[in-house]
This record gives structure tokens, sequence and C-alpha cells, in this order.
């Protein structure tokens, strides 16, 4: 109890009020003109209650949305679509979107309301000003994407698509291009369905042939919808993907390629890691030379070096011949490893213990010190510590092995984590780990 | 926008004297707008104890406020003026309550104090007043209904059933326009509870019911002012000596207003009272303030006089 008096106990002020009205040492105090100065941002009219109860409602309704309180929700929004009437013409204008924001919200999430309930919204709202057709065109497109109806969407869509009024601004033309490559997207999806369809029948049957006419027309409008996208600067990796497979199938090899390459280099584009395993992984099937599946890696080593496709690239460069890419091999390993969410990966750390062996065998010693120089501070603890020994060797006693035999490397055989496999006693590892301790004699950077 | 007391209260003099209207009937003590009854209602009300009405009552014949004469509307009188009665009640109980617990963020909580200790000790007996309880549960309960009024405020329906327009050019715009809202209204409305929440209008004016006894609200009607009363001779005289007044010094140019109500100039207990009645009266605190002065001035006749030779002296 005595805390709450305890808040309001402020220390005893002069509460003798001297109210002001005239000009006297203090200065002038005119409450009435603060009301006055506050309506200069409403350019000079007094904020009337039915702006405030709007506004009140406004909140109401954002509030009852961070709640999850759809009900209620729907109250106040009953309540605000007066506003689609106000006199005042600016509010007037700005409300449509603000009521498609919010009532979309409430609709998609209300346990009352149902598709039609939310096309009708859609519908309606779509006609009220001019300038939001688009954009709940596509909104609304991809509502019904995500309910399964896939023809609506599309229906949706192509109409979105004729829409012209006046001319068009750049972010109606930003709206028009997504439409277009959602509606591409669309017509791959059915596309494919009609391949996995066509791979079930026979090829004798007369069904077939009407089938794969089908299918080449849907090609057709499918690539005049992509192809124009894709030079676009942007990231359409659904689509570009989708768009490859198409031509992959028919056989168009260069153009694939061609667009791919794009997507990779061109420098408008912004920077994107896919980009560039789409086009590797593209090559690897074209069974593209060493040489240039090198070259792409070597550009996603650089942005993502911790991608699981650094080990295929480490057995690239461990496979080639220039030593170069030797050296480079080592770095991509010690790269991946950098990383928290690869320390578990036997196969990354089989590789190091293999590497390392290999290449302190090769004279290569400067390689390894140069790479363990700027990490000798961090991975003992990262690595090495003895939490990691026994929790690695509770979990997967062939990983503590591996990671084992890399700490010896690398530290020597005094450290914590080597010494503790070491003592441990296991029948089956028992040859693996004599041979660990051998070869951590023979390497160990430490002794040299 | 809604229309304030204010304005309603200049329209209603106004039209009275438009209207020549002869002198309204006499408010004498037995009547329903007298202060003293006005008193007994608002002290219900807000859960106050019965036995504050005999300090209202005794404010209200100090300052002359229950006179016939000052009580009744008289249009044709040379100043038209009259008195707002529930206004003017709701300033009496505040004096009241400033006269008994100072409001200064310390006595009343002090007093409070010594009525918790003796309520614990005395369970039989009429417990004492405690300023500190009666704070909690007023607050708790004014702020339920104080979110209840804004939510019922913002979702009021402004648009009248006709649409309006200024020009005949409008009319198709202006109907297709309602016509669009009514069916999105419709497509809302289906959405939310089937059932009508039509609140029945009860008969009685009082927002409060303090009545029915719940585990949070308690009912301070019956409790005794005893613990801040001390004996002076015959009769009883409040334990605490001190007063501060609401204004020191009254505006006497000419903008309209008496005095202003700056909030950070007063103690947080009394800017609760005042937000508290002002919320019931449905108007702004700064007018109840204002009442309050008007009232004070009254009361402390001598002491503004006294500050204004002072004034009259120093100037020279």
């Amino acid at each position: 109890m005595s805390d709450f008096s305890e808040e309001l106990i402020r220390p005893s002020s002069d509460d003798d009020q001297v109210e002001k009205c005239v000009l006297s040492g203090k200065g002038m105090y005119f409450p009435w003109l603060r009301k006055h100065v506050e309506t200069v941002e409403t350019r000079g009219k007094k904020e009337k209650d039915f702006a405030q109860a709007t506004n009140a409602c406004l909140n109401f309704i954002q509030e009852a949305l961070q709640k999850h309180q759809w009900q209620r929700a729907a109250e106040y929004m009953h309540s605000y679509l007066q506003i689609l009437e106000d006199s005042d013409s600016y509010k007037r204008q700005a409300a449509p979107e603000i009521i498609w924001k919010l009532g979309s919200e409430i609709l998609y999430y209300h346990p009352k309301s149902s598709i039609e309930t939310f096309n009708t919204f859609a519908d309606r709202m779509k006609n009220i000003g001019v300038m939001n057709y688009l954009k709940i065109s596509l909104q609304h497109a991809l509502y019904l994407l995500h309910h399964g109806m896939l023809e609506d969407a599309s229906r949706s869509l192509s109409q979105a698509e004729t829409w012209r009024y006046g001319e068009k601004s750049s972010s109606q033309e930003v709206l028009i291009n997504l439409i277009q490559a959602y509606k591409g997207l669309l017509q791959y999806y059915t596309w494919s369905k009609k391949k996995m369809e066509l791979s079930k029948l026979d090829e004798d049957d007369y069904v077939y042939n009407t089938a794969s006419q089908n299918m080449l027309n849907h090609t057709w409008k499918t690539s005049i919808n992509l192809g124009p996208l894709i030079q676009t600067p942007g990231v359409w990796d659904p689509f570009v993907k989708s768009y490859v497979e198409m031509l992959d199938f028919y056989g168009d090899r260069d153009g694939a390629r061609e667009v791919l390459t794009n997507y990779a280099y061109d420098e408008k584009f912004p920077s994107n890691p896919n980009a560039h395993i789409y086009l590797y992984d593209f090559l690897k099937r074209e069974k593209a030379p060493r040489e240039k599946l090198i070259s792409v890696l070597k550009i996603l080593y650089q942005i993502v070096p911790s991608h699981k496709l650094m080990l295929e690239f480490h057995r690239l460069l461990r496979k080639s011949d220039k030593e170069e890419h030797h050296k480079l091999g080592l770095e991509v390993l010690f790269g991946i490893l950098d990383f928290a969410g690869c320390t578990k990966n036997i196969t990354a750390w089989k590789y190091l213990a293999k590497y390392l062996r290999q290449t302190l065998a090769g004279d290569h010693l400067a390689w390894v010190q140069e790479e363990w120089n700027s990490r000798k501070n961090w991975w003992p603890h990262f690595h090495f510590s003895l939490f990691w020994a026994k929790s690695d060797w509770k979990e997967d006693k062939a990983l503590a092995c591996e990671k084992a035999l890399v700490a010896g490397i690398l530290l020597g055989k005094g450290c914590r984590y080597f010494r503790y496999i070491s003592k441990q006693d296991h029948h089956v590892l028992k040859k693996k780990i004599k041979q660990m301790k051998k070869s951590v004699k023979k390497f160990s950077i430490v002794n040299s | 926008s809604w229309p304030t007391y204010e304005d309603i209260y200049k329209k209603v003099i106004e039209i009275a004297k438009f209207l020549d209207l002869p002198r309204f009937p006499e408010i004498t003590e037995d009547c329903f707008l007298h202060p003293n009854i006005l008193c007994m209602k608002y002290l219900m009300e807000v859960n106050l104890p019965d036995e504050m009405h005999k300090f209202t009552c005794e404010v209200v014949k100090m300052t002359g406020t229950g006179e016939v004469d000052f009580l009744t509307f008289d249009p044709i009188a040379k100043v038209a003026k009259t008195v707002k009665y529930d206004v003017q009640a709701v300033a009496i109980i505040v004096v009241v309550l400033k006269l008994l617990f100072l409001l200064d963020d310390n006595l009343e909580w002090s007093l409070s104090d010594i009525a918790e200790i003796y309520n614990e000790e005395n369970k039989e007996d009429k417990p004492w007043f405690d300023f500190r309880k009666w704070y909690q549960v007023m607050k708790k309960s004014v702020d339920e209904k104080k979110q209840k009024w804004e939510e019922a405020r913002a979702k009021y329906l402004w648009k009248s059933e006709k649409p309006l327009y200024y020009s005949s050019i409008d009319k198709p715009v202006v109907y297709k326009r309602r016509e669009m809202v009514v069916n999105l209204q419709k497509q809302f409305s289906t959405l939310v509870d089937s059932t009508p929440t039509v609140e029945k209008k009860s008969p009685s004016s009082f927002q409060f019911n303090w009545r029915e006894e719940e585990p949070g609200k308690i009912c301070f009607h019956g409790h005794s002012l005893q613990g801040i009363l001390k004996k002076k001779g015959q009769s009883l005289t409040t334990k605490n000596p001190l007063y501060w007044l609401s204004t020191q010094k009254f505006c006497k140019s000419y903008c309209k207003h008496v005095t202003t109500y700056e909030e950070s100039n007063f103690s947080l207990s009394y800017q609760f009272i005042l937000n508290l009645f002002s919320f019931l009266l449905r108007i702004k605190a700064s007018s109840l303030h204002e009442e309050v002065s008007l009232i004070e001035k009254r009361l402390f006749k001598t002491k503004y006089s006294k500050t204004k030779k002072k004034s009259s002296r120093s100037r020279k």
C-alpha cells in the first residue's frame, strides 16, 4: 500500500498559484493560444471531433490487430468506413489504401470470413479510387494463390494486366512488371503439371500429341511474360529457375546459359548468391570444364564462404593441377570451419585432417602457418575447448577423432582436446586413435 | 463536433434573454437544484462518506450560494446570469475535500495511514474513511468507465441517413459513395457478433452504483470522518489547519476566462479529483477549476481583499 503513495508524493512545491494573464516577470501564458498553434498543422482548421473520433477509431483498430482481436477490429472497421465520406478531400483520398490494408488483414484472419467475402471486398476496394487498382489486384491474386485457387488468380492477373489509366507512372510500371511475372509463374506451374502428366503417358497414346501441343502453347506464353522481365535488374530467383527449367526441357541450352550468366554476372543486378548456385548447377549438368566451374564457385566463395557447396569447391580445387588452387583449397576449408553452423560438419573436419596431412607432407608449412596465424587466437576456444571435447565425444565419436587430429596437428599434442580424446578408451576406434597419435607426432606444426 | 458545456450554457442565457422570459420558479432548500441536495447526490455518486454532507452545507451557508436570489435564473434582470448548478455543487465538494485533506500529495496519505492503523485494530467499530483505499477503488472504476466511453465515442457513426451534398452536380457522386460505404459496412457487420449490444438505458442518472459490494469495490458511504477531525471546545474541527487557494489572482482583462488551469502547477491528488469530477459531468477540467476558484473567492473574501490591498500598496 505504501509504495502506492510513494509514487504520488512529490516534494511539496509552492502551491500558491500565480495565474499570470498580464505581462509580468515570468512571461505570458495563454492556454487557449496553444490550441490555435496546433491548428497550424491542419492549415488553420480546428480539428473537429469527427476527425478526432476517426483517429481514435484508427488507433483502436491497430491496437486490436496487434492483439489479434479480430472481432473487435471488425467492429471498429465498421465505424471507420465512414471516413470514405469525409468532407476533407485529403483524408478521403488517403482512406482507401488504409482501409484495404487493415481490412484485408482482418478478413484474412477472422474466423468467420471466407474466400467469397475477401473476393467481394477486394473487388469493391479496387474500384474505389483508380490509383490502387493494380496494387490491390496483385495482392488479391497472391491471396488466391495462397488458398490454391490458381485459375482465379490467373484470371485476376490477366484482368489487371490490361488496365490502363492515363500515363503509366514509374510505380505502376513496377507493379505491372510484377503482375506479368506472377502470371508467367502461374503458367509455368501449369506447364510443369502437364509435364508430369505427360511423363506418365505412353508415347504412342493419341493423347500425347495434344498434350504436348498444349504444353508448347504454355511455354510460348510463359516465355513472353518472363523473358523481358528477367532483363530488368532485381532478384527474380523463382522466375529464373522456372524459366531455365523450361528452356532446358526443350533443349535450348544456349538460351538457358545466356539467361543464367546474365543473371549472375550482370553488374546491374544486385549481388545474389543464388544466381551463382543456379549457374553452377546448370554447368555441372552440362559437364562443363573444371576451370569454368572453379571460376564460378570462386565468386560464390567470396560472397558466402560458409555455403555447403564449398566442400564441392574444395574437392574441385584439390583435383586441379595448379598449385594456387591447392592453396585456395586450404583457405576454403578453413573458411568453412570459421562459421558456427559448420562446426559439427564431419566431412569438413575429415577433409581438413586429410588435407593438412597432405599439405604438410608436401612441404607447404608456410601455407598452413599463414592460415593458422589469423585463427590461433580464437579457434582453440571456439573448437577445441574441454567442453567441446566432452560433448563431441558423447555425441559423435568419429567427429571427435577427426577434430582431435586437427587439434593435435595445429596445437600440438599437449592441447586439451587431443589429450582428452587420446585418453578415451573405445574398442572400435582404438586403432584410429592410435593412428591419430602417430600422425600428430609426425605432422604437428608446434614442434617444427 | 460534439457541443461543449460552455457553449450551451451561453446559448441558454442568450435564448432566455431573447425570448424575454420572466423570472424562473424560485429554487429553495427543498428544490432538487439546491446545492445541498445536489451535493448529496454527487457525494453518493463518488462514493464519499455521508458525513461530508455537513461540511458541504456549511460551505454553502458561508459562501451564500444557497440563497434563493443567487440561485434563481432571472433573464430580465440587468445582468442575466445563471448558476451552473451541477458544476457548482461539485466545486463545493472539491473545496470540502481540500479543507479536510489539503490535497498537497502529503497530508492525505498520512491521514490515510492513521485511518488504516485504526481500522486494523478496531474491526468492530464504524471504519474511519481511508483516502488511499477510496482513491484505489475510484481510480479503477473511473478508468474502466473512461475506457468504455472513449471506445463508444470512437465507434460513433456521424453521417446522417441521407447523404448531404452542396450542389446538384455532386449528387450522383455522393450517392455512389454512400452506396459503397454501406456495402462495405454490411460486409464487416456480418463479421461482428450478431447479438446487438444495445445497452438498456437505465432510468437513473447515476453512473456508478456502489450498493452492490463486489470484491474490489468498497462502499464508503457509511464510513466515518472521525480520523480527520479533532475536538476544539464544543465543536469538531479538522485536524488539517492549512489550505491553499486554487487561484491567487483573478484575470481582469478582456479575455473571457477567469483563471487558467495548468496541470503541472497542481498536486497530483488535486488533478485526480478534478479529472474524476469533470469526467462525471463531461466538462473540461479547467471549467471545474474555474468554478472551484470562484467558490473559494467567496469563501475567503478577506484573504483576497488583503492581497488586493497589498498589491495596490506595492504599486505606490
